[in-house]
């Protein structure tokens, strides 16, 4: 029984500790971004592993989550005989909810983990350390430029997703359903405010981006430094951004939309 | 490893295209490109019932939209609803004696303001008043009327 | 001890120092000097905090208790930029190599010049092929760090660790996993850079046989403490049980060939018994 309690403790204990230290780490990676303003170019190589090779899974998975609204959507709508507002449909759904939380948690899994392991590699070859010893602050020289790439690139695959998603939409409903074109961006237009609806799903975006690419260098950093320590740093990687990103998902809905 | 200029060449475009979609969304998707409610006027009007009515419906002018519900507010001395309408700056010939009605576009649709122009010489200017207005058409009022009629008219038959 | 006489000849004093991981008490009250211009060899047993030394004195972990001063610097105390200026002056040779794998032996050599001068290209790449030349690594220069040998990649790790002709070397075991002629080439570079670069060098190692023909000066720890100190000559007369058992390799000796616990009887009795039951 005690046992118990003090088990209980202890995993309370270190979660604290972990939170503690991730938010020390946050700061300290913070204070490394003027640095990585300095020197572009190890932002731009963080940019092109980080950002551009998300690029595929992005604009491919949108435009099939993109035509499975469509076709969705239609089979709801002619019911009603308002197939006319599939583009409402479509696109709400894609730049209020879908866009964001989609594409960030593919990002997670795409380029968070990717993230993870590089840096808990370089821990466990001691390559940080090396760093250290050279005076250089890996946290300026490694984690800034990630972060920052992470941070900057979400909000741009987020975007493409939602564009890509409503040309898939286009598609399977102008294309293939019959849905009058005009009718389609119209009513889209009438009803999808682009401060209200646009620019709020890019800063959901802009929140899941920061998120996740803190969640990701920061489990690479403080991983076990052996093959089975970066691999468990890179599940939780996963684990936690999606849960991240699905629960600030209903606070940030909640707080935009809803009118609680 | 790549070049370093290709590198940027690549990043350059990756962010290009971020940018070009969020382009996309704003003039082909939302709202941004038909009205901007920036440049605009706000005239009043006083309903006495509005219906469903909401903040961002569409006002129009012979079917064409012209502008959208700005507020939604309540005279405590009069019990009326007072609806403010921004309207966008290239529609700034409306006529004093405009009148304004509510309707609802298609059975199940949402609900609009149609403004009639009048024949006065007189534009509304920002901060003006709609006098003439017909308030929302209820359907359960609707089908009450219609259902007492009906009764009447039967009565009338028998 | 003569440490007064002769301090400006001591790079590194270390006093009474105390380190523990956990519950486990690694260094309990060390005291050694490293002099100047020598090559110094800490040795002991795996497991006795040798890497955990060399990283007390780069300024990487903090001690509980005692002191650590490197040129006259107190490094448990320094302020991180200060810290990072001396380690400027501190090269560090990692077991692993520690070579970032993203980029090529050229550019690893260059990493620490780019990150800490302002050289024009061509004085980096003149510098960094002059490095590759002292360890004979020249024509190496565009491989990546995955296809290199354990030895090479150690000596582009030295050349790199020389880059920015530092006062002193830190080698953490450089000669572990090295076939013969690797082995040789890598003991004959670190004496050889040590005296024609005026460096300092402190060579942690277990292996007694390469160890002792290069080190001018020889600490063996053990348990957290310095059990013997001397010249190679020195430790090889010595009468301490211990470190002739160290030195000479011997099976069987004060650190004894079996893992403490129960006497073999006892456990084979207990085998039978519990067969006997069953």
């Amino acid at each position: 029984m005690i046992g118990t309690i003090r088990k209980l403790g202890r995993w309370g204990l270190g979660g604290f500790e972990r939170l503690g230290r991730g938010h020390i780490f946050l700061f300290h990676v913070l204070m490394g971004i003027p640095s990585v303003i300095v020197r572009f170019g190890l932002l731009v190589q963080q940019m092109l592993s980080v950002g551009v090779l998300s690029l595929l899974i992005i604009v491919v998975s949108g435009l099939f989550v993109g035509m499975v609204l469509g076709l969705q959507g239609y089979n709801t709508l002619v019911d009603f005989g308002a197939e006319q507002s599939l583009g409402v449909v479509v696109a709400l759904s894609l730049v209020r909810e879908l866009g964001p939380v989609v594409a960030s948690l593919l990002f997670a899994g795409r380029a968070g983990s990717a993230l993870t392991a590089e840096i808990g590699l370089m821990k466990s070859t001691e390559q940080l350390s090396g760093m250290e010893m050279m005076a250089v602050d890996p946290v300026k020289r490694v984690i800034a430029p990630r972060f920052l790439a992470g941070f900057i690139s979400l909000p741009l695959l987020a975007t493409i997703f939602s564009a890509v998603g409503v040309i898939g939409g286009y598609f399977v409903g102008v294309g293939l359903l019959g849905v009058d074109d005009g009718a389609f961006w119209s009513q889209m237009q009438a009803k999808v405010d682009f401060s209200e609806d646009i620019m709020n799903g890019v800063i959901k975006s802009i929140v899941f981006g920061f998120v996740v690419t803190w969640i990701a260098v920061f489990e690479g950093y403080d991983c076990i430094p052996t093959s089975e320590g970066v691999s468990r740093a890179t599940t939780r990687t996963v684990v936690h951004s999606a849960l991240a990103i699905l629960s600030l998902d209903f606070v940030l809905t909640a707080l935009m939309f809803g009118n609680i | 490893m790549h070049n370093s200029k290709t590198v940027e060449v690549i990043v350059g475009l990756f962010v290009a295209l971020g940018l070009a979609a969020l382009f996309m969304l704003a003039m082909k998707v939302s709202n941004l490109s038909t009205f901007s409610g920036d440049d605009g006027y706000v005239i009043t009007a006083r309903f006495e019932n509005i219906g469903g009515l909401k903040v961002r419906s569409p006002v129009t002018v012979a079917g064409v939209r012209v502008g959208r519900i700005s507020n939604i507010g309540f005279d405590n001395t009069t019990y009326e609803a007072v609806v403010s309408m921004n309207i966008s700056g290239d529609y700034n010939t409306l006529p004093t004696d405009t009148s304004a009605s509510i309707f609802t576009a298609g059975l199940l649709g949402e609900q609009y303001v149609a403004l009639e122009p009048g024949g006065d010489e007189k534009y509304l200017q920002q901060g003006g008043e709609v006098r003439l207005t017909q308030s929302a058409i209820v359907l359960e009022q609707v089908i009450g009327q219609f259902l007492y009629s009906q009764a009447e008219g039967g009565g009338d038959a028998k | 001890m003569s440490s007064n006489s002769d301090s400006n000849d001591v790079l590194v004093r270390i006093r009474d120092l105390h380190f523990s991981r956990g519950d486990r008490k690694i260094f309990n009250g060390v005291d050694l000097d490293i002099h100047r211009g020598k090559v110094t060899a800490i040795m002991g047993p795996s497991g006795t905090g040798k890497t955990t030394l060399l990283k007390l004195i780069g300024g990487q972990l903090k001690p509980d208790q005692g002191s650590i001063q490197v040129n006259g610097l107190e490094v448990p105390r320094l302020k991180l930029s200060k810290l990072y200026e001396l380690r400027k002056r501190i090269g560090m040779l990692f077991q692993s190599g520690a070579l970032l794998t993203d980029i090529n032996v050229f550019d690893n050599v260059a990493f620490p010049i780019r990150e800490h001068t302002n050289m024009p290209p061509a004085m980096v790449r003149d510098m960094v092929l002059m490095k590759l030349e002292s360890v004979g690594l020249r024509n190496a220069r565009d491989l990546m760090p995955s296809e290199l040998s354990g030895g090479m990649a150690r000596r582009v790790a030295l050349a790199r660790a020389i880059a920015l002709d530092p006062m002193m070397i830190l080698y953490d075991e450089p000669f572990t996993g090295q076939d013969p002629i690797s082995m040789g080439v890598l003991v004959q570079l670190i004496r050889l850079l040590n005296d024609a670069l005026g460096l300092t060098s402190v060579v942690v190692s277990h292996d007694v046989q390469e160890t002792a023909t290069i080190a001018d000066d020889i600490y063996v720890l053990s348990e957290g403490k310095v059990v013997g100190h001397g010249t190679p000559q020195q430790l090889a007369e010595t009468d301490s049980d211990w470190v002739k058992q160290f030195m000479q390799g011997l099976a069987d000796g004060p650190v004894p060939f079996h893992y403490p616990g129960t006497q073999y009887a006892d456990d084979l009795l207990a085998g039978s018994e519990q067969g006997g039951v069953a």
